[in-house]
Order: structure tokens, then C-alpha cells, then sequence
């Protein structure tokens, strides 16, 4: 090689790697094939959405797919730590994948924001969590504002539904709590699988026990399935839904049988009669009108977890900066600080209220409790 | 449990019992012919209901795509092994049969107002579109390797499975979907309320059965495949062709599982990757038949369907770990009923 070439590759080198200097790296990790697909194809969807400027940096964003598969999305984590280096990840989109993953998040001290359902991930905080944040509602949430409404609806005795997964298994956990509290009594509990072929038994259980009121918790359009053998079985009482529900699916698929349901779900289901007041608003109508222009369908709320993650990450990425450059180690741990300080932010689904010992950081704000009303969604009056 | 719970509990139980019958038949015939474990059965089975529903729903049906693919490349396959073997490329009419009825079904499925025609229609065309999914997997896949060791077909059965669920996820999304019921009739005898769709389900079983049964024993075709399945070296001697015989009894599974997902449907939601449970049920089935008995298959397969029902109105919770649970002891007992079973090697 001539000295001149030489010379030439050096600079070339030189300019390849000052670039790097300025940039934030962000991975984002999504499961947008295999069982978890329904909730990640709408989140890598909504990566091209996501802030290209953070105050006057750039935000390069990586995006990769686990195949709802915990190790691959191990795999995928540690090609975004260790070949690019990012500053924060948005992902996985299951639990199962981001109880995996966070470990290994947490050693390198890169920030994770996790859009994913279950409280497993941040609580109970701990060295490892604290690495982590949740862009959805705690169950919790939901589950108290639904138990709410049961007893301004005057039910007295509850049928309780849900998948055997983790999601179902939190549910169970949590909304037996919220039903004792509230002095409901849970008269039945019924487990089913997402690709059962049939929900008749439980639903002849269900009846047999009489309750007031049916509670079913399941993710996607597999919620639908309980509610309308129930319906088909004959029974009448009154059907409450998790946001698992809040999908366009559930009310093409349930169609009349699902009608009247009331659903806990987020701003995004019923912008239109929602209060101008209600900051999420515009947020909220902002996104849906990107993801359409884009799309040419409405995004499901799962697209609007990572939409708000980053969200997050502008409002902290600016403070960070303070603290070192980004790609350094004092960036990185500026950034995990920094999101735990936000407080009052406007995301697509509610207001977030970080602190160190909360990592959703949602409030009942974000809940809006909607019913069904001839085929479309509607505000709970 | 009182008599009228008993009485819909045994209803739903023989509606998916009746299913499964069906997938055992399927996987027990194509076992016995070409040695292959068919897991991809299940993926004909939600390919079918997810077709009928897009056609309801009045989405754009793109199985056909999928079948021209896997056609071209059955052809490029011919193609290459004939001039392998040194003849030249001829054109025998016999050869042209598939490529033309893939695109005719295919340029039905594209051309028709599929929303407007009709539900025996929709499913007729429905069953048309997956049938030759059957041929052009075993040509594409498994002729190749026909001879190979039974591990081999089960492993490229398994990665068939898993390529086909993921094409599933492509074509028709994760969502799941529904079709309309057959008719919304129900009847009532005594206390119990029947759904016309149980009626239907049972009836085509049963007319599905006895032509299979009329097929294997009064049909030439039928006969060459028994013989295949009885002794294969010995049929090929007597001039019938193995692959002939594989194409045959994968077409024959794919139509089945392809009625049975017609007819499931309108029960419940499938989803790209449903199929998989419901053949695995199948499997059960025709294990409990030994791989080798059709009727105890088919009781199996229904007696699987009544104990999921009725375990699931106990314990829903734990209605699969009860479910496969027994299948240990059927296990057990053919496993000490059947002294020295040849070893397939």
C-alpha cells in the first residue's frame, strides 16, 4: 500500500469515527413474529415515529426482532450492547423475552424501556430493575379502576376469566385483591388457552355459578372467545374487559355479542369524545394520525408503549448530555437518572410521574373505562 | 353437574372430538404410506379457516400466491432432476395437470367477488385453494428424500411446520379470526340445545369417513395406496409409484384438514398458529391407535375430545397437563401389548 493511500484510508477512518461521537444509539427490540406478533408488529411500526432529535442530538435508532423468543431476544440485547454500543434500548415486546433480557441490560447499564404488561420487570426494585422502565399501565391500575366501576355497577358476585400465561397469572393475582377489597365476591375462576378450540366448559361453569358479573383479562383477540360462548350459552349479566381488550380486533370479532362490555382502555380508544383537557390528547391524536398517513390503519395501544418510550427518552436524553458524551458509561447511567426524574410528561396513553421506587409511573388519569356502543368504542357515561 | 350440563359438555367434546378424528385419519394415512410424521397438518387446518374467513371479511385471499410459489419450484425441481438423470425435457399433459389447476383456483380466488358468493361456495374454494398445499409439499419437501431415515422426514416435517406458521403469520397476520356459522339454527331435544353447527360438524365427519372407507376399498387408487402403506418395496414391484402414492395421501390429508378447518371455523378463533394444538390433539389420537389402526384411532380421538371437555368443566387450569397426561398410560400398555416392534432402520 503507497504512503498516499495510506494517508487517504487514515482520514477516511478518522471521519468514520467522529460521527459516532455525536450520535445516540438506541436499539429497539420487538417482537414482530411469532405468538407475540400482535403486540409487535404495531411497535415496530411505530419505530419510524419515534423523535430523530433530542434537543440538538441525533437519535439513530436500531431496530431488531425476537421472534417472541426469550433467547433470541437475549441475543439481540447483547448484539445491541456489545457491536453497537447503544446508550438505552425500547423492548422486548413479551414478558417472557424481558424478564430475560433485563439482566443482561442491567450489567452493561444500559437503560431498557419495556413495553410490555406484567409488573414483573419492575418490581420488586431491585439493583437489576432499576434499570428498567414499563411504558404500560400497571395492572393494578386497570384492575382498581374496573373493581371501581363493579361496585358503582352494583355487582355484588364476579366469574373471573383469564389465559394461562403470565399475563392471566398476574391478572388473577391482582384483581382477586382488588375484588376483595372492593367487596366483591369471586365466585369462579376460569383458565383457558389462547388457541382453544372451545370455551363451552368453562362457560357452562360460569353459569352454574351465577355471578353478577363476568371479569375477563386476556391480551389481543383471544378475549373474545370467553365472552361470546358465554354469550351464546345464554348468560346475560355484565362483562368487564382489561385493556388487553382495547384492540379494533376484539370489537370486529366479538361483533353484537360483545356489545355494552365495559373496557378499561387509554385516550387512544376514544379521542374523539375525550376532554381537550386531557394533555395525553394531543400526544395521542399526533401519533395516530403519523401511523395512519403511514399505514392506512389505526395503531393498536401497544404501538403507542414504545411511542411514548420515546418520548421518555427525548425528555431525558437532553439532561444526560450533561453528564458525559454519549457512548461513555456516565452517559448512560445520567440517562437511567434522568428518566427517573421525569415528572408531568404527556405520553400517548397518560401522564407519566417517574420516581426512583416507580418505573411505570402511570396514575388512574391514563385509564379511560369505555363500553362498547353499536359496534364502536364509546366513553362510559 | 346436572343432566343438561352433562348434555352440552358431551356436545362440545364430540364437535372437537370429531375434529381430531379427522386429523388422526389424516396423519395415520399419511404415516402408513410415506413414513412421515405430517406435523405441518395442523398449519392446513388454520390456513383453510383463516382463507374462509379473509374471504368473508372481504380481504384479498393470498393463499394463491403461496401456492404458485411452491408450484414454480416443484417445476424448476422437475426441471433439474430430469435433466440430472440425462433425458430431456419433455412436456406430458400429465405433468401440466397441477400447474393449470393451480392457477385456476388461483385466478378464482383472485377474480370472483369472494364476499357475494355464497358460504358453500366460499368453502368449497376454500378446500380447493389447500388441497394442492398437500402435493406440492411432498414434492417439494419430502419426494427428494423419500428413502431417507424416519428421523430425517420427521425433522424437515418440523421445519416444514415451523416455515409454514411463520408464512401464516405473513399472509394473513396475527390477528385471529372467525367465520360465520353454517346457519344459526339450533334445536332442542329435551333439555339439551343443540347448535345446527354440532350437526354439521358430526354429519360431514361421518360422510367424510365413509368415503374414505369407500375409497380405500372399492378404488383402485385407493387399493394402491393401501398397498403402499401394507408393504411398500411390494407395491412398487407390482408398478405403483411411491411418489404417486405420497403426492396422493398428502392431497387426501390436506383436504381433510382443510374441511376440518372449514367446518372449526365458526366455533372459535384461529389464529396463524392455532393449528399446531389442534393436530397435536390428532396426534394423540392416532397414537392411541398405534399408528396403525384407523377405528381405534378415530374412538381415540373422539374419546380425547369428551375427557378435554369434561376436564376442563373441573379444572380448566389443568385441562392440557390432563389431557396429555393420558396418553402415558395408552403408551404404556401398547408398549407391553406390542412384543418386538420392528425397528426402522
Amino acid at each position: 500500500m503507497s504512503a498516499k493511500r495510506l494517508m487517504v484510508s487514515m482520514i477516511f477512518g478518522a471521519l468514520y469515527l467522529s460521527p459516532a461521537y455525536a450520535q445516540v444509539k438506541v436499539g429497539v427490540v420487538t417482537s414482530s413474529s411469532g405468538p407475540v406478533a400482535l403486540v409487535g408488529i404495531p411497535q415496530k411500526n411505530t419505530v419510524p415515529f419515534l423523535p430523530a432529535k433530542a434537543g440538538d442530538q441525533t437519535i439513530e435508532y436500531i431496530a431488531l426482532d425476537d421472534g417472541s423468543d426469550p433467547s433470541a431476544a437475549v441475543s439481540a440485547f447483547r448484539k445491541l450492547i456489545n457491536e453497537e454500543k447503544v446508550d438505552a434500548i425500547i423492548g422486548p415486546s413479551g414478558t417472557a423475552s424481558a424478564v430475560a433480557a433485563l439482566g443482561f441490560a442491567a450489567e452493561a447499564g444500559v437503560p431498557m424501556l419495556a413495553p410490555v404488561g406484567s409488573t414483573a420487570v419492575i418490581l420488586p426494585m431491585d439493583d437489576k430493575k432499576k434499570w428498567v422502565f414499563k411504558t404500560t399501565q400497571n395492572d393494578e391500575i386497570v384492575s382498581t379502576a374496573l373493581a371501581k366501576q363493579m361496585v358503582k355497577d352494583g355487582v355484588k358476585t364476579v366469574a373471573f376469566v383469564s389465559p394461562t400465561d403470565p399475563y392471566g397469572d398476574n391478572w388473577l393475582k391482582v384483581f382477586s385483591a382488588d375484588a376483595q377489597k372492593a367487596g366483591i365476591k369471586l365466585v369462579d375462576t376460569e383458565r383457558f388457552q389462547r388457541q382453544d378450540t372451545s370455551f363451552t366448559a368453562q362457560g357452562l361453569k360460569i353459569i352454574s355459578a351465577k355471578p353478577d358479573a363476568v371479569m375477563i383479562a386476556a391480551p389481543g383477540s383471544s378475549a373474545v372467545m370467553p365472552q361470546t360462548t358465554l354469550y351464546d350459552l345464554g348468560y346475560r349479566g355484565k362483562y368487564y374487559q382489561s385493556h388487553g381488550a382495547a384492540l379494533s380486533g376484539y370489537l370486529q370479532l366479538g361483533g353484537k355479542k360483545v356489545e355494552g362490555t365495559t373496557v378499561a382502555g387509554s385516550i387512544m380508544l376514544v379521542l374523539d369524545q375525550a376532554q381537550d383537557s386531557n394533555p395525553s390528547k394531543q400526544v395521542a391524536a399526533a401519533y395516530m394520525d403519523a401511523y395512519q398517513k403511514k399505514y392506512g390503519v389505526k395503531p393498536a395501544t401497544f404501538g403507542a408503549n414504545v411511542y411514548d418510550a420515546g418520548l421518555l427518552l427525548e425528555q431525558a436524553i437532553p439532561v444526560a448530555l450533561k453528564a458525559g458524551a454519549p457512548g461513555t458509561p456516565a452517559f448512560r447511567s445520567a440517562l437511567r437518572d434522568a428518566l427517573e426524574q421525569v415528572k408531568e410528561l404527556p405520553g400517548a396513553q397518560g401522564i407519566y410521574n417517574l420516581s426512583p421506587t416507580d418505573h411505570s409511573g402511570f396514575d388512574e388519569r391514563g385509564i379511560e373505562l369505555v363500553t362498547v356502543k353499536n359496534g364502536q368504542w364509546a366513553p362510559l357515561k | 353437574m346436572n343432566a343438561q350440563i352433562a348434555l352440552l359438555l358431551g356436545q362440545d367434546g364430540f364437535i372437537n372430538g370429531a375434529i381430531y378424528a379427522l386429523l388422526a385419519l389424516s396423519i395415520l394415512l399419511v404415516f402408513s404410506v410415506t413414513r412421515i410424521l405430517l406435523i405441518p397438518l395442523g398449519e392446513f387446518v388454520s390456513y383453510a379457516a383463516l382463507t374462509m374467513a379473509s374471504m368473508q371479511a372481504g380481504k384479498p385471499v393470498m393463499l394463491g400466491a403461496m401456492l404458485v410459489a411452491l408450484c414454480l419450484i416443484g417445476l424448476l425441481m422437475d426441471a433439474r432432476d430430469a435433466l440430472r438423470a440425462g433425458r430431456r425435457l419433455r412436456f406430458r399433459a400429465s405433468k401440466l395437470l397441477m400447474p393449470a389447476y393451480v392457477a385456476a383456483v388461483t385466478g378464482l380466488s383472485v377474480t370472483l367477488p369472494l364476499e357475494h358468493i355464497g358460504m358453500a361456495f366460499q368453502g368449497a374454494l376454500t378446500v380447493a385453494l389447500v388441497v394442492p398445499l398437500g402435493p406440492l409439499l411432498y414434492r417439494v419437501l419430502f419426494l427428494p428424500i423419500a428413502s431417507a431415515n424416519g428421523l430425517v422426514l420427521l425433522i424437515v416435517a418440523i421445519a416444514a411446520h415451523v416455515a409454514l406458521t411463520s408464512a401464516g403469520l405473513l399472509i394473513f397476520g396475527p390477528e385471529g379470526s372467525r367465520t360465520e356459522p353454517f346457519s344459526d339454527a339450533t334445536f332442542t331435544i329435551g333439555d339439551a340445545i343443540i347448535n345446527s353447527q354440532t350437526l354439521w360438524v358430526i354429519a360431514l365427519s361421518f360422510i367424510l369417513i365413509a368415503l374414505l372407507y369407500a375409497f380405500f376399498e372399492k378404488n383402485l387408487y385407493g387399493k394402491a395406496l393401501r398397498a403402499t402403506a401394507v408393504d411398500r418395496l411390494g407395491a412398487q414391484l407390482v408398478g405403483i409409484s411411491p411418489a404417486l402414492a405420497g403426492k396422493a395421501s398428502f392431497a387426501l390429508a390436506a383436504f381433510i384438514s382443510g374441511l376440518s378447518g372449514v367446518l372449526i371455523a365458526p366455533i372459535t378463533t384461529i389464529y396463524f398458529d392455532s393449528g399446531f394444538v389442534i393436530s397435536l390433539k390428532g396426534f394423540v389420537g392416532a397414537i392411541i391407535g398405534g399408528l396403525a389402526s384407523y377405528p381405534v384411532a378415530a374412538a381415540g380421538a373422539v374419546a380425547l375430545g369428551l375427557v378435554e371437555a369434561f376436564s376442563t368443566f373441573y379444572a380448566s387450569s389443568y385441562k392440557e397437563v390432563i389431557v396429555f397426561t393420558l396418553l402415558l398410560p395408552v403408551l404404556l400398555w401398547r408398549s407391553v401389548a406390542q412384543k418386538g416392534v420392528k425397528d426402522e432402520q
